[in-house]
């Protein structure tokens, strides 16, 4: 290949590469500019206009978004909580030890993740109508242990297995109980790859929207949920529409970018190590 | 008590105490209560499949197969399977292709543009999709969106987008494709960089091809780290629900009513819940299948690659 060829297919590749990334990215820059247009700029302006915080006040201050963010806060942090206390012992024993039938045991905890949440939410409806936990923080931090637990625990079983045995045999020569080779030695190494996983299953929890539209009445309703409000109601506040979706996506996008080195082993539940 | 056994399971199961034998049970016990307990209704879905259940109803009972058969000689039914086969199977197969494209790129480019993308890239992902939804409502609406405006340069007004059964599919898969395109992303790219090098410098001593070396090399090598994408992504768009819902509720007429939102349909807004049960049970039988053939393939797929290396 002569050299302007090759010149050429180098432009050509940057070319496609900023293609493709127009397209993923400008709708959310979109949202952010009309989230800031008035109610009759939307209609008349593209991208020359006076930006205006108007739709912001109107959303955060003079409607119940807070409330719903604050729910979505409680649910979505109370299933992660859970998640850690219960998945992150069991995704040490997961990794260390052999025991029977523990393969079938993982992946039977891998596959709630592979079930129709409306297979699940469907009867569960009919149950929590019955026990009382229909609307409430509980019996939402209870279903979304279906979305946060797998996830913990596969990929921190991951990470404890990165960790050799080795160690933990010399830590035991040593004298070192158990309970202190896993709080003094073990969870400081694992503690990036928990940190991130939490941080995606909170994602993943936060953005959750079958579970809560039908096991959450007015009470526990979370951001996503809520949103659908402005959604249906008269079609002429664009401008809101946009601030009440850039603020649902807001937190998720920094948590993301925190994260971005164990994003790889988090979104494949540890199988691929990127 | 012997103090290298207490890190259990490494010796002999008749030297270990007992104590030491159900500590891994103990541990993994309050996880599996916990996702054990919600799974309870599962079982019970399939006992009331087989009854006249109803929130209308004071008293259900049992009607053996009766939803069963009315389910699977409904036109509703097959509508709503094919609806969610086509969504998967077109999102996923466009999420894969554009992704190993874009992943390819990256990787080959490897210049300030593509570590940039990298990084940005990932937003859409973690967008819910009922925001992702709204972000594309945005775009697309006739008088606020910017899309309209561009294809008005082309002479096209008015494009129906979700409004017309005959685009509404279109759409809902653009949406899909928009937020997940970045997961394939992540994980060709992950699996890119993760290729051992010496194949490749052998290659070039051999004088292949890039196209050569693309299918006998890179694919090849590629393949587990794709099942898995794959994998991951076939099960979640087969249940896709958050996005239909939002967009347009299943509509216009049937065109987007797919399994889970007929069976939520039937469900809730018909209070037919037992017969609404065989729909979603046989999308969960369908997930079920595919995924252990995914996984099969993706272990074959390990071990020609392995032999590659």
């Amino acid at each position: 290949m002569n050299r302007g060829k090759k010149r050429l297919l180098y432009v050509v590749q940057n070319i496609l590469l900023i293609i493709y990334g127009i397209f993923a990215l400008f709708p959310l820059l979109w949202m952010f500019i009309i989230s800031l247009k008035s109610d009759t700029q939307v209609f008349t302006t593209t991208f020359l206009f006076t930006p205006t915080l108007e739709n912001y006040k109107e959303v955060l201050l003079q409607s119940d978004y807070i409330k719903y963010m604050f729910n979505s806060l409680i649910v979505s942090g109370g299933a992660v909580i859970v998640s850690v206390i219960a998945g992150v012992p069991a995704a040490y024993a997961l990794a260390r030890y052999n025991f029977h039938r523990k393969e079938d045991l993982a992946f039977q905890i891998l596959s709630f993740k592979f079930a129709p949440e409306i297979l699940v939410v469907l009867p569960l409806f009919m149950i929590y109508q019955k026990i009382g936990l229909y609307d409430s923080y509980f019996g939402l931090i209870w279903v979304y242990q279906l979305i946060s637990m797998p996830l913990l625990i596969w990929v921190v079983r991951g990470y404890f297995e990165d960790i050799s045995v080795e160690i933990e045999y010399a830590a035991q020569v040593d004298g070192y109980t158990w309970y202190q080779i896993f709080f003094k030695m073990l969870a400081p190494l694992v503690k990036p790859g928990l940190v991130s996983s939490a941080l995606l299953a909170f994602i993943f929890s936060w953005n959750s929207f079958t579970f809560p539209l039908i096991l959450a009445g007015t009470k526990v309703q979370p951001i996503t949920v809520a949103i659908t409000k402005y959604l249906g109601t008269d079609t002429a506040h664009y401008g809101q529409l946009a601030v009440a979706a850039t603020v649902s996506a807001v937190p998720a996008m920094i948590f993301a970018l925190c994260i971005q080195k164990h994003l790889v082993r988090g979104l494949s539940f540890g199988a691929v190590k990127g | 008590m012997n103090k290298k056994d207490k890190v259990a399971g490494m010796g002999n199961l008749n030297t270990v105490p007992f104590k030491t034998r159900v500590r891994p049970y103990l541990i993994v016990a309050p996880a599996l209560i916990i996702t054990v307990g919600i799974m309870i209704p599962f079982v019970m879905a399939i006992w009331y499949s087989l009854t006249n259940y109803s929130f209308s109803l004071p008293n259900h009972r049992f009607i053996g197969l009766k939803n069963w058969v009315n389910v699977i000689s409904s036109f509703k039914f097959w509508n709503a399977l094919v609806v969610s086969v086509l969504y998967g199977v077109c999102a996923t197969a466009v999420e894969l292709a554009l992704g190993m494209g874009v992943a390819m790129l990256l990787n080959h480019l490897n210049n300030r543009l593509s570590k940039i993308l990298r990084i940005l890239l990932i937003f859409p992902l973690m967008v819910a999709p009922v925001t992702a939804t709204i972000v594309w409502q945005l775009m697309l609406n006739s008088s606020v969106g910017i899309i309209e405006k561009f294809l008005n340069v082309f002479g096209i007004f008015n494009f129906p987008w979700a409004a017309s059964p005959h685009t509404a599919l279109l759409t809902v898969v653009i949406i899909d494709v928009w937020v997940n395109t970045a997961f394939m992303i992540l994980l060709v790219l992950a699996g890119l960089q993760s290729l051992p090098k010496s194949p490749f410098e052998s290659a070039k001593i051999d004088g292949g091809s890039a196209w050569f070396n693309f299918v006998n090399l890179t694919l090849p090598m590629l393949k587990p780290s794709l099942y898995i994408a794959l994998l991951f992504r076939l099960m979640a768009a087969l249940q896709e629900y958050a996005i239909i819902f939002s967009l347009t509720k299943g509509g216009p007429g049937d065109s987007l009513m797919s399994l889970s939102l007929t069976a939520y349909q039937t469900g809730f807004r018909f209070q037919k819940f037992g017969y609404a049960l065989p729909f979603i049970l046989v999308l969960w039988l369908i997930i079920n299948i595919t995924a252990k053939q995914i996984v099969k393939k993706q272990r074959t797929a390990q071990k020609q690659a392995a032999g590659l290396e």
